[in-house]
């Protein structure tokens, strides 16, 4: 990397971007803050309670499922579409027609408002008019993703395979075709297996690309609302509810407006928390080249 | 190691090629040697390093065929052909240590450990890799890891031939010198033929005993650094080796009466052999283009018979040599006059010596002295060397 | 022995091709697992593309149809679907607000994203790397936590049901991603051609439009490609700050849900009608996608 030049007026530039954000960001924030340590009977009713919704979220059981749950069902989407996206970008044509093809075609779930995804899960995955639903039954499954549990769950996961796969696809996709020809060629001369191929010259080029995908996928599922809030609406029972859709119902449903500021912030820090760990790593891994 | 022929190879990378312009490669025979330091130069885009993927394998030639030893090689992909390529990038293994790297080419022949071993402290030993070889790769300079990428190629035992593709591109200029002497002792060292390509000429003559010019996808001159800059056989290669390169005029062969021909730079006639003029009178070539080195320029301070008058243009110090430029008939030509050599001015006079003094028909050499490769040419109008 | 002769080009490409070709195990093993590969790949897109098969196949039948059983072809081809959406001002305004604030979001945030972006990868200043870690921050933050908050924000400054909200609450990750995406690819413009314009007389705005911008073009229409689809994508934020007047399609097509039951066949054509912007787009950004989605840093 190349010294950059200090220059503080730099920081004019960066005013606009701080300024956009930090009105979305931090007056929310600071709302949030507020209500957290409060409690809300009408706007006009309110009496400060310190840390007390704090000590409620953190011992809320159900809560405490939610969080048990999202972890679960994160891991469960990476360990799935990490290793399917690596497959489908290495099998993907790196010139020609068909590249640019398969590149839209695979996209295109990237592409779907996220409620239309839940939509189409949803109309795709019922036995009487959805071609999935009827399969399963027509194998004799016993499927119903609307009265169990488990299949509920399952088809949440199956639709975020389905749904995010392509962007670990592509982002993979991308860091295959920055490699240079020549070190195909050179491991061809050195007679490499398809195996070694891989190991050596293709997973290493990976790894960066890797690391903002699976930063994002992490962040993405762990917001997860909208798909499952279409398909499943949280249920059967709270099978499918994650994190944010406990968040909105004790927001918006119950008008808990206290406790719901108060999981947000610890909600929000968990995420940061990751976060950071992920955005020091990457900036490490840029440091050593 | 194997000698490796290329029989009326040609290549194309558009679809319907129909005219010469559109092979990469014009279709060509050539024999590389068992054990040779070959080097294959020219400027770039003149299809050098296709040449090279097609020996390799990376390529497959558009027609005839490669051949290793006499044997048809042309089905064998690049890891059945046992070749070692040096490519232009380095090219090492990231996230393997140098010995791994180095141990690599091995391992997937399936080479025992212990042989794998004993091979690569060898090769790093020759290679003076040998305080690296726990290293990753990663961290090495350009030329260390130019040197893993050599080392990949020099542990295989059943390599038949080692092909460089510019391999000092991105070698700082004082370790270039050194990692082509290296090359130079392992040549000596394991007997392995090598083709090496390189647009640099200096490169190209302190590597390689023969070099084959290549010049719009022909090798258009195959010979020793001497005879590639005494006797040019194309005006391609009197232009491209030495420096400067050869100076080059147009000249008419002109009958004057019955048998007294002689060829004609505008009102100076510049001699050549009476053979030479009835050979350029067989042909019926009246237009020639005559060429000759800076270095065989005769530069003479008074008049003189076979000298020419010219006007001194400007001269060039270069420290050790200077070079003279002066206009001949309009035309800037270039002499080069040793150090000790008085500076002129103003007119002087010029001759061109008989045996230095080249011609040429269509950018090819009419050379009398090999009588079979005048055959060649007068049949097939084009010339062979 | 060594002779390289130069005659002309010779057409003998029959006698080649006339031998039958002798394929090695080596290349045969390669040509079978190039073969399995395009198989795969096949194969998947197949899946991939089954589910919007099924969408774009019931959004032509009827509702009848649809419930009377599965078929994969509609026997009773009708345009009815669509033909309801676009007769509708409430229907089909609703593609008009969403394409309108996505939009206005692509533009905000390009127009900000741009220099602040050029000032992470030019230039060390105090805080800059803090300043960085906060943008990615606020990519991270569940829209779930700041719903409440946005819904009162917008209200009391009076913005509430206006695509400028919308496209406003958008930016909250957009502008991140954006300043994210284009700092990767200025990064890849070297630093020389800055000096040069400046020893050349151009002052910093016309250097950053006229030479720096043509530059990294690219970039700029991937990065636009990722506004666009976040914001395209998005629904809850663009729910809650709208009701009538900003109201996203999206938002729309819960209206399907009726005294009757569900309108299945007007909610598979209004989805499928939602997914079509999004195909346009990629089209046009194809062929720098793909660099695109490592942000710009292969």
């Amino acid at each position: 990397m190349q010294t950059k030049v200090e220059n503080n007026k730099a920081w004019f530039l960066v005013l606009p971007v701080f300024l956009i954000v930090a009105f979305s960001a931090i007056i929310p924030l600071m709302t949030v803050v507020n209500y957290s340590v409060q409690d809300i009977f009408d706007p006009y009713t309110r009496y400060f309670v310190g840390t007390e919704w704090f000590k409620q979220v953190m011992l809320d059981s159900r809560l405490h499922e939610a969080l048990l749950r999202q972890f679960l069902y994160s891991f469960t989407i990476l360990a799935i579409e990490v290793p399917l996206g690596i497959c489908v970008a290495l099998m993907m044509p790196t010139k020609g027609r068909g590249a640019s093809l398969s590149l839209i075609l695979v996209a295109i779930p990237l592409l779907i408002p996220w409620n239309v995804v839940g939509t189409i899960w949803q109309i795709f995955g019922r036995a009487d008019i959805g071609l999935f639903g009827a399969f399963m039954s027509g194998i004799g499954v016993d499927y119903n993703y609307a009265s169990d549990p488990t299949d509920a769950w399952l088809t949440v996961v199956l639709m975020d395979v389905w749904h995010w796969t392509p962007l670990v696809a592509l982002l993979c996709y991308s860091g295959l075709r920055a490699i240079p020809e020549v070190y195909y060629q050179a491991a061809r001369i050195d007679q490499a297996s398809r195996w070694a191929v891989f190991r050596y010259i293709q997973l290493p080029k990976l790894t960066n690309v890797l690391i903002i995908g699976v930063l994002l996928r992490f962040m993405d599922s762990f917001m997860i609302y909208t798909e499952p809030f279409v398909l499943t609406g949280g249920g059967p029972g709270s099978s499918t509810t994650f994190l944010s859709q406990s968040l909105v119902q004790q927001a918006i449903g119950q008008f808990d407006l206290g406790p719901a500021a108060a999981f947000s912030l610890v909600y929000f820090l968990i995420i940061l928390l990751v976060c950071w760990v992920f955005y020091t790593t990457i900036m490490n891994m840029q440091k050593d080249k | 190691m194997a000698s490796i022929t290329l029989n009326a190879l040609a290549h194309t990378y558009t679809d319907n090629p129909t005219k010469p312009e559109d092979y990469a490669i014009r279709e060509m025979t050539h024999v590389w040697e068992q054990g040779g330091a070959f080097a294959l130069l020219g400027p770039s885009g003149c299809g050098k390093s296709t040449l090279l993927n097609i020996i390799s394998g990376l390529l497959e030639p558009s027609d005839g065929e490669v051949l290793f030893d006499g044997k048809r090689v042309n089905e064998l992909k690049p890891e059945e052909r046992n070749i070692a390529q040096v490519f232009q990038f380095p090219v090492v293994y990231d996230t393997m240590t140098v010995f791994d790297n180095l141990a690599f080419p091995l391992r997937n022949i399936g080479v025992p450990e212990y042989k794998v071993k004993s091979k690569v402290y060898e090769v790093a030993e020759i290679l003076e890799l040998s305080d690296q070889l726990t290293r990753k790769a990663k961290g090495l300079s350009a030329d260390q890891k130019q040197k893993v990428s050599m080392g990949r190629g020099l542990v295989r035992d059943d390599v038949s031939a080692i092909l460089f593709d510019e391999p000092l591109t991105v070698i700082d200029p004082q370790l270039k010198w050194k990692l082509r002497r290296k090359l130079k002792q392992i040549h000596e060292q394991f007997n392995i033929t090598m083709v090496y390509v390189t647009h640099d000429q200096l490169e190209a003559s302190t590597f390689a005993d023969k070099i084959a010019v290549m010049y719009n996808g022909q090798i258009v001159q195959f010979g020793t650094p001497r005879e590639l800059f005494e006797n040019p056989a194309h005006t391609f290669v009197g232009y491209f080796i030495g420096s400067p390169g050869m100076n080059f005029f147009d000249a008419e062969l002109k009958s004057q009466g019955d048998q007294k021909a002689a060829l004609m730079f505008g009102d100076h006639e510049i001699s050549v052999s009476d053979a030479m003029l009835t050979r350029l009178h067989a042909m019926g070539a009246d237009k020639v283009t005559m060429g000759i080195r800076p270095e065989f320029v005769h530069v003479w301070d008074g008049k003189n018979n076979d000298a020419f008058p010219v006007d001194v243009d400007y001269v060039e110090d270069l420290g050790t040599y200077k070079i003279l430029s002066f206009l001949f008939n309009g035309q800037v030509m270039k002499a080069r006059l040793s150090e000790d050599q008085k500076v002129p001015s103003g007119q002087i006079y010029v001759s061109f010596p008989e045996q230095w003094t080249k011609v040429y028909v269509d950018d090819y050499l009419i050379d009398i002295a090999d009588q079979a490769a005048v055959n060649d040419t007068v049949e097939e109008t084009d010339h062979a060397n | 022995m060594t002779q390289s002769s130069t005659t002309p080009i010779s057409h003998n490409k029959g006698i080649t091709k006339e031998q039958a070709p002798v394929y090695s195990r080596a290349e045969r093993k390669a040509r079978n697992a190039n073969l399995r590969g395009r198989f795969g790949l096949v194969l998947y897109v197949v899946l991939l593309l089954l589910p919007i098969y099924w969408l774009v196949n019931m959004s032509f039948k009827t509702n009848t149809e649809i419930l009377s059983g599965l078929s994969f072809f509609p026997a009773d081809f009708t345009l009815e679907n669509y033909a309801k959406i676009f007769g509708d001002a409430t229907w089909y305004m609703g593609y008009v607000n969403s394409i309108f604030y996505v939009s206005m979001n692509m533009v905000i945030s390009l127009i900000v994203a741009l220099p602040a972006a050029y000032a992470f990868s030019r230039y060390k200043f105090i805080g800059d790397k803090h300043m960085f870690f906060w943008l990615l921050s606020n990519r991270m933050a569940p829209p779930a936590v700041f719903l409440l908050p946005f819904f009162q924000l917008y209200s009391s400054v009076g913005l509430f049901d206006t695509h400028i909200a919308v496209a406003l609450a958008h930016c909250l990750f957009n502008v991140p991603l954006a300043v994210w995406i284009l700092e990767g690819f200025m990064s890849g413009v070297p630093r020389e051609i800055d000096e040069t314009a400046y020893i050349d007389g151009y002052s910093f705005p016309k250097f950053f439009m006229r030479i720096f911008i043509p530059l990294i073009r690219s970039g700029i229409g991937v990065t636009a490609f990722f506004c666009f689809m976040f914001s395209w994508v998005e629904l809850l934020l663009a729910r809650t700050l709208t009701s009538v007047d900003a109201k996203p399609i999206a938002a729309i097509m819960t209206r399907t849900v009726s005294a009757s039951g569900m309108d299945w066949g007007l909610l598979a054509a209004a989805g499928v009608l939602t997914i079509l912007p999004g195909m346009l787009v990629i089209y046009f950004v194809r062929n720098h996608v793909a660099k695109g989605f490592a942000l710009g840093r292969v």
